[in-house]
């Protein structure tokens, strides 16, 4: 007689899932199994993923959280740092609330991962074997791909990760004289957190409208269009900033001179005071270990149902380093639903079930337009078993109808929560 | 119960009702997604409604309420529009049982 775990192993685990799950349906909620998982990265995906699984197993299955950074400095609100209205502490928390609930934090780098001995290996030479792996490594910069800005990040800062690099673009800003011209420039989609440069071109202008009111924001987009809430953010461009936002579509940076600040497009020059380069992204560079191709060489692929890389059993990645499904964009509040999803499956594979067969995940992105007023986008995804991919609900989501100051406080409560959802 | 038996009566089940397969932690899955904004199992941080104990039966016309527009929102509107009936019960139910 085959047990559960064999039925699995022999009818194949994603085939079988169907049918099984029916199988399972009159179970009673199994009891949590127990193993090691490693996770990867502390930010919105993977603190979380360490955080659930701690709590859904109840204490049983032991998780090590590797990370480099000693505190989690969120990107979501770090435009209000560089607006001037929040300070680094304010977007920063410690990792002790994941200790209290027992993961086992350990401050390092993983350098390789082993996928068929299922090892990671540290930096400092450490070695650690898990029965499942979670990968959220965020982003990496491709800034080779712009000529003149490889090492060059102190002149021409991104702060597109939090931390010091948006303090430094603060300083910036602080240290530019009235009159001067900020320049931002975007690169094509997709990127982290969608609406979140038009954000900082918004927020950007209202302190320079405070303070240096004779400034001017140039929005330089690699796209041919604002990527997100572009109603919204054209009331703003076209109304309160008409005088100091300038927008400019179809603006790929080709190089920059980072001495004398100065982006080189196809067919102008622009000498900004500064200069702000979101350089291109890709999926964090650890996810190259795991030996499998990425889509357009940038992003992992994955399955949906479990958040299995493709070709990289027991491997499961989340946020945004995945290649998305249709509409769902990068950011911090899906990169956390992400990882509710990989838990969920990770424990029921870990006691030898299927995963959920009918994951649903939504996202909410708010944006500031000055210190004060807020507005939105928000979706809901759900799994469809025809297409094998999480697809937007018809008829659900939507942006607001304007930016607001209800919207404002909603926004830093979202923070507050979603932080204390992942870290404490 | 024979094995081929058992596996023709998994295959018809499997057949007929593969849409309504259920995870068992399905509530708690479903729940999870409003973590975010309303706190873990519910229970909010500050400057969002706590819905952990929360009688369902009130969370389930809420939440309907948004959804028919019922219920004037700035967001919640269009998240509600998001989920079923039936997924909208289960979270009740799962909040309505948290402390």
């Amino acid at each position: 007689m085959l047990n559960r775990r064999e039925f699995l192993k022999s009818a194949g685990a994603t085939a079988a899932a169907g049918a099984l799950g029916a199988g399972f349906a009159g179970s009673a909620i199994a009891a949590p199994a127990g193993g090691h998982v490693v996770v990867i990265g502390g930010g919105y995906g993977g603190a979380t993923a360490a955080k659930y699984l701690r709590m859904w197993s109840e204490g049983k299955v032991k998780v090590t959280l590797v990370e480099r950074q000693k505190q989690f400095i969120s990107c979501p609100i770090s435009n209000l740092v560089v607006n001037g209205a929040r300070q680094l502490s304010d977007i920063t928390v410690s990792y002790d609330g994941l200790k209290g609930r027992g993961v086992e934090i350990v401050h390092g780098e993983v350098t390789a991962i082993d996928v068929a001995k299922r090892r990671v290996k540290l930096a400092d030479g450490t070695a650690l074997d898990y029965d499942r792996l979670l990968v959220s490594p965020g982003i990496d910069f491709l800034p080779e791909e712009v000529g003149g800005l490889a090492g060059n990040e102190e002149q021409i800062p991104h702060a597109w990760k939090a931390g010091p690099q948006t303090v430094l673009l603060r300083k910036q800003l602080e240290d530019m004289k009235d009159g001067g011209v900020f320049a931002l420039h975007i690169p094509k989609a997709p990127y982290r957190c969608p609406p979140g440069p038009y954000e900082r071109a918004c927020v950007v202008a209202d302190y320079l409208m405070n303070h240096k009111p004779k400034s001017k924001v140039l929005v330089l987009d690699a796209n041919p269009d604002i990527q997100s809430k572009k109603g919204l953010f054209l009331q703003s461009f076209n109304g309160r900033y008409k005088d100091m936002i300038e927008y400019r579509p179809d603006s790929a940076l080709r190089s920059v001179d980072a001495t004398t600040r100065t982006a080189e497009l196809e067919f102008d020059k622009i000498r900004a005071d500064v200069l702000n380069v979101l350089p291109p992204m890709r999926a964090g560079r650890i996810v190259d270990q795991l030996g499998v191709a990425l889509l357009n060489e940038r992003w992992v692929d994955i399955e949906w149902l479990s958040m299995e890389a493709k070709g990289a059993p027991n491997v499961h990645v989340v946020g945004d380093a995945i290649f998305p499904a249709p509409t769902m964009p990068k950011s911090g509040h899906m990169a956390n639903q992400h990882a509710k999803v990989a838990a969920a499956a990770i424990l029921n594979l870990l006691a030898g079930q299927a995963p959920n067969p009918d994951p649903l995940v939504m996202n909410t992105c708010y944006s500031f337009v000055d210190a004060t007023n807020a507005m939105h986008v928000a979706s809901v995804h759900r799994y469809s078993a025809e297409k094998k991919t999480l697809l937007p609900v018809e008829g659900s989501g939507g942006v607001s109808t304007a930016a607001s100051e209800l919207e404002g406080k909603y926004a830093l409560a979202w923070s507050r929560n979603i932080w204390a959802d992942m870290l404490t | 119960m024979k094995l081929a038996t058992a596996c023709a009566v998994l295959l018809i089940v499997g057949a007929t009702a593969t849409a309504q397969a259920q995870d068992p932690n399905l509530a708690r899955n479903l729940a999870a997604t409003c973590a975010n904004c309303h706190g873990t199992d519910g229970q909010a941080v500050g400057g969002m409604e706590t819905l952990a104990g929360m009688p369902a039966e009130r969370i389930v016309k809420k939440v309907t309420d948004y959804r028919s527009g019922e219920l004037p929102a700035t967001i919640m509107h269009q998240i509600a529009k998001g989920y079923t009936d039936e997924q909208i019960r289960l979270i009740a139910d799962y909040f309505a049982a948290r402390k």
